[in-house]
């Protein structure tokens, strides 16, 4: 591949990246690595739904192995954080690739998928609730210690430049797949399965594998949230707040594009944070403002983020034209 | 000893099943035609909650009796939301209108936060107490009167669909929209009407379960995935499938709930609603796909 | 696929996202700014404002901005002035939480006070550890908030240890002085933390204790129907049931026993969540009589209390135990503050290690931290008697003799 492809990952990449050199409110890189962590969860989904057209609602299934293989391995079984945090990517992979094998097979497109990814979501946040190895309704704890080969870091610069390497991995990964022939089928699946299958695409392949890959990176996502936060109960790790944010973002950031789950998740959470500005203490009423915008920005912007831009930026360059 | 406790329990889960179709049969009218995954059918159960509840403390008024007001209200409510405000944010993609009703969720629920607070508030009907006796169980009363109920509106909305002008445009457009639409059938109306009605049965599910259960912002919640579970199984669109569907539905959940305790029991609901959509997605009644 | 790069398309991504973040320092560092020029002893009130828990949180931030607001009115603290509270919202979840604390770090914030559930707790008490940031819990049970070695958490109320092994002295006390009418047990507790905890202690020390557990039913929160819950009940009839739930989901158990027309001997909740609630009193008498509980409750002779009480319920609010809590941790901050004699955070630490506050009203005595945790916080056992709640445990605080069993 060659360096214009790369070139547009790496320049934002590196702004991004000199970050905490400058700002050192942890304020700041706290909401930073919660948007990359969210980006990132939601390059996953992208992959799978922006790229490939099967939505999921069920994100939270990956997310949630991730987590929770991470924290059990180091908590129950003393294995070191680092190669926990791998297994984890890998036990998440696997999950994402039993469920596609189950649903892809069975035929299940649209909705339906939709809907039994939420159901696979919701029986493992069951199972985790009542299951002795989670720690139930307990919840899991990782021991605090601050040190890196815990994976843990004193310095939140040094989460902010674990979680944007892993993200800038993923922009890599998306930059492979749209360049290559896995992609191509991909997005044909997305635009017109049978038309796809009637050319020869083995769609339940591709779909399949774009599962696995997605999963692995939502699960990822997991295992960072473990480490950053150390504590698990069920409803953290698979409850559907995780499956809504890892759609949300790149759905509003513009699916389908590499930067569409940052972008999203940036504006997602500033906007958050700008109702709260504005409505002060009155509970609930900064929520309300974020979901009239919310529902604006869908009226009004439907290509998400990334296609506000592209019409600005076709805008510029027929304008430079004349 | 067994069956003096298997009778009651499947009691229980048709008592509940009915409630569950009741959230049930508008979700599936809404998704039958629209073709939409409905994210703020809960919260629109809870405003139909309090707005029960509000006519119960300051007008006086019996949820049986108010339900005959709030219907045709939350009927206009529902025609009203997808007509000016999903129908044309959405533009038709489907990615939006789930951003679209997932927005309006999280509106009406902080909406009512703000404006309720988040207190549970519960009302005192004199008959919440009164039980019948039957097959060795006590039921409440409440819980009675909406199982006949989920039957009533279930007929109802057959009749309407089935006899009425609107009903078969309904039908045709969930059928065939561009046929439809060529036939001179207005589609942005039908929608809102279908919408419409699934919010006018959340009305009636309102009224039907506040005498036995309580009131605050988030407890719309705790229905969603059991409904949507339900529209699956009895197929998409379908009004006897939704009222089987939810009867089957309560008793799977109360018996794996014995068998296997409250909290892994309601695995039960999952695990099927995933063997039918693998094995019959199109559910008990309906279309095949 | 888009993969056109043009030129422009470059640059506006390149600068959008540095704008992103040039923005997210701009807009979320403002307010912060301008908060930090206010004056006086910033303290933070975070609370679960909104989400799952808000009742609580609100409640919480009730009490505590009651106590912050009598404080200032008589002056502030003594040699520091008054005290400037900045008040976050959790969203009920521990990410919420942590954004909060950071904000309140930043905006120089001396302590935070609050939390209220567990697994908030443990996040937000971890993120100020950072900074040695003083935090005081309020209400959060699990015991690993204060065993994580954190020299900057502090537990103003009892944890789950206490909260168990208490609740099971006085069971056995209130039975054994009845003459042991009672010896079969089932307990009914929601799934996450702060039930299961709960229940896997009570299994371990109730046997040895001479009682027999029947069976221990776990329930989601939500649960939409106790119906079957209560069949088991019905059927295997224990003497005593032990619920441990959040305040929905016992009204409803509650209601669901006076239907089928349930009544074990006694009982006896640990943590129960409306067992000893006024609001519950109130809505559903007859289902509350001759509940008891083993919760969080203020001392009854204590006069401030009662005066606390009237203004609460003056406000329409009920006096509920996160409105008492809260405000006892305020005052408890507030002296530990006048005895540093400056708003400073490693000072604030010291001074609440050696803190021997009198002046809460709780019936916990004078405050003693050790390793953070307040050693005479302790659970009383209450028992609802003509539609009020009575405190029947400990006999210094009593306001009324426990009955038991249930008269027929």
């Amino acid at each position: 591949m060659n360096s214009r492809k790369i070139l547009p990952l790496v320049i934002p990449v590196a702004a991004l990246a000199v970050v905490p050199v400058f700002v050192h409110s942890n304020v700041v890189l706290n909401f930073m690595v919660i948007a990359l962590l969210i980006a990132l969860v939601g390059q996953g989904w992208n992959i799978l739904g922006g790229y490939g057209g099967q939505y999921s609602f069920g994100h939270a299934a990956f997310f949630g192995t991730g987590a929770y293989a991470t924290a059990i391995l180091q908590v129950r079984y003393g294995v070191n954080a680092w190669p926990a945090f791998a297994i984890g990517i890998a036990a998440g992979a696997l999950v994402g690739a039993v469920i596609g094998f189950l649903s892809f097979r069975s035929g299940l497109r649209g909705s339906y998928f939709a809907l039994v990814t939420l159901a696979f979501a919701e029986v493992l946040r069951i199972l985790a609730s009542v299951a002795p190895i989670t720690g139930a309704g307990v919840g899991t704890l990782i021991k605090l210690d601050l040190r890196p080969i815990s994976f843990q870091f004193q310095s939140r610069a040094a989460f902010y430049w674990v979680i944007l390497a892993l993200f800038a991995l993923s922009l890599l990964i998306v930059r492979v797949i749209e360049n290559s022939r896995f992609g191509a089928r991909l997005v044909a699946v997305r635009e017109n399965e049978d038309a796809a299958r009637a050319l020869g695409v083995d769609a339940l392949s591709v779909k399949l594998w774009a599962m696995t890959i997605s999963a692995a990176i939502t699960a990822a996502g997991g295992c960072f949230y473990a480490q950053y936060f150390l504590f698990l109960d069920a409803g953290i790790a698979y409850g559907p707040w995780i499956s809504v944010e890892a759609l949300l973002a790149p759905i509003i950031g513009g699916l389908g594009t590499a930067f569409g789950p940052l972008l999203g998740a940036l504006a997602v959470k500033l906007l958050g944070e700008l109702a709260k500005f504005v409505t002060g203490d009155a509970p609930g009423l900064d929520l309300v403002l974020y979901g009239v915008v919310l529902v604006l920005v869908v009226w009004l912007a439907p290509g998400g983020v990334a296609g506000l831009m592209s019409r600005i930026s076709s805008r510029k360059t027929r304008a430079a034209h004349g | 000893m067994l069956t003096a406790v298997i009778i009651p329990t499947v009691i229980n889960g048709l008592l509940m099943g009915a409630v569950y179709a009741l959230v049930a049969l508008g979700l599936t009218l809404i998704y039958g035609v629209l073709h939409i995954i409905n994210f703020a059918h809960g919260a629109l159960l809870s405003a139909a909650l309090f707005a029960a509840f509000l006519c119960f403390r300051y007008l006086g008024l019996d949820p049986y009796v108010s339900v005959f007001g709030l219907a045709p209200l939350f009927f206009l409510l529902g025609y009203g939301l997808q007509r000016f405000v999903i129908g044309p944010a959405a533009h038709g993609k489907d990615s939006n209108i789930l951003l679209v009703t997932l927005g309006l969720a999280v509106i009406i629920e902080n909406a009512l936060l703000y404006v309720f607070r988040a207190d549970t508030r519960t009302i005192e009907v004199p008959y919440a107490f009164n039980v019948v006796e039957f097959a060795g169980s006590f039921l409440a009363v409440p819980r009675v009167v909406g199982f006949f109920a989920a039957f009533g509106v279930a007929a109802a909305l057959w009749a309407i669909l089935s006899l009425t002008d609107i009903g078969k445009a309904i039908r045709a457009v969930a059928k065939e929209k561009i046929g439809a639409q060529l036939a001179g059938i207005d589609v942005g109306h039908v929608y809102a009407v279908t919408f419409g009605l699934g919010t006018a049965c959340l009305a009636v599910a309102a009224c039907l379960l506040i005498p036995s259960y309580y009131v605050n912002p988030h407890v719309g919640d705790a229905f969603v995935l059991v409904a949507f579970t339900i529209v699956v199984l009895g197929g998409m669109g379908s009004v006897p499938g939704a009222l089987l569907g939810g009867l089957f539905v309560g008793v799977v959940e109360s018996l794996c709930g014995f068998y296997l305790g409250e909290s892994l029991g309601q695995i039960g609901i999952f695990l099927m609603f995933i063997l039918v959509l693998l094995f019959r997605p199109t559910g008990m009644f309906g279309e095949r796909a | 696929m888009k993969t056109r790069d043009t030129f422009s398309r470059r640059h506006f991504l390149q600068s959008t996202a540095l704008g992103a973040a040039a923005m997210a320092t701009g807009v979320v560092s403002a307010p912060v700014v301008l908060r930090a020029q206010g004056a006086g002893v910033k303290l933070g009130v975070l609370q679960p404002l909104t989400g799952a828990l808000s009742y609580s949180g609100q409640q919480g931030k009730l009490g505590a901005t009651i106590a912050i607001d009598e404080i200032n009115a008589a002056g502030g603290i003594k040699g520091l002035g008054k005290i400037d509270p900045m008040v976050g919202d959790a969203q009920s979840t521990p990410e919420g939480g942590s954004a909060e604390v950071e904000k309140m770090k930043s905006a120089g914030v001396v302590a935070i006070v609050g939390g209220y559930a567990s697994s908030i707790c443990l996040a937000t008490t971890q993120a100020a550890a950072r900074y040695n940031l003083p935090y005081i819990v309020d209400v959060g049970v699990t015991d690993a908030i204060v065993t994580r070695g954190l020299k900057n958490t502090f537990r103003f109320g009892p944890g789950f240890g206490v909260l168990a092994k208490t609740s099971i002295e006085n069971l056995v006390k209130i039975n054994d002085q009845a003459g042991k009418p009672c010896k079969t047990v089932m307990i009914v507790h929601e799934d996450s933390a702060f039930g299961s905890g709960l229940a896997k202690l009570l299994n371990a020390q109730l046997p040895p204790k001479g009682f027999q557990i029947l069976e221990t039913i776990p329930h989601p929160t939500p649960t939409r129907d106790f119906n079957n819950v209560v069949l088991k009940i019905k059927s295997q009839k224990p003497d005593i049931v032990i619920p441990a739930n959040y305040y929905n989901e016992y009204v409803l158990l509650a209601r669901t026993m006076q239907q089928q027309q349930v009544k074990p001997k006694a009982t006896y909740s640990v943590l129960g969540g409306a067992a000893s609630s006024y609001k519950f009193v109130k809505e559903f008498p007859e289902a509350a009589e001759y509940i008891m509980d083993c919760n969080h409750w203020f001392d009854p002779r204590n006069p401030k209390a009662l005066a606390l009480k009237k203004k609460v319920e003056g406000q329409g609010q009920f006096f509920t135990y996160e409105v008492y809590m809260n405000y006892s941790a305020i005052l408890l901050v507030a002296d530990a503050l006048q005895r540093a004699g400056a708003a400073d955070r490693a000072k604030l630490i010291t001074a609440m290690e050696s803190s021997t506050f009198s002046g809460h009203v709780m019936p916990y005595g004078p405050t003693k931290f050790v390793n953070g945790q307040n050693q005479g916080a302790a659970p009383a056992n209450t028992q609802v008697l003509n539609k009020d709640i009575q405190v029947i445990l400990p006999e210094a605080f009593a306001s009324a003799k426990p009955v038991f069993p249930r008269p027929a």
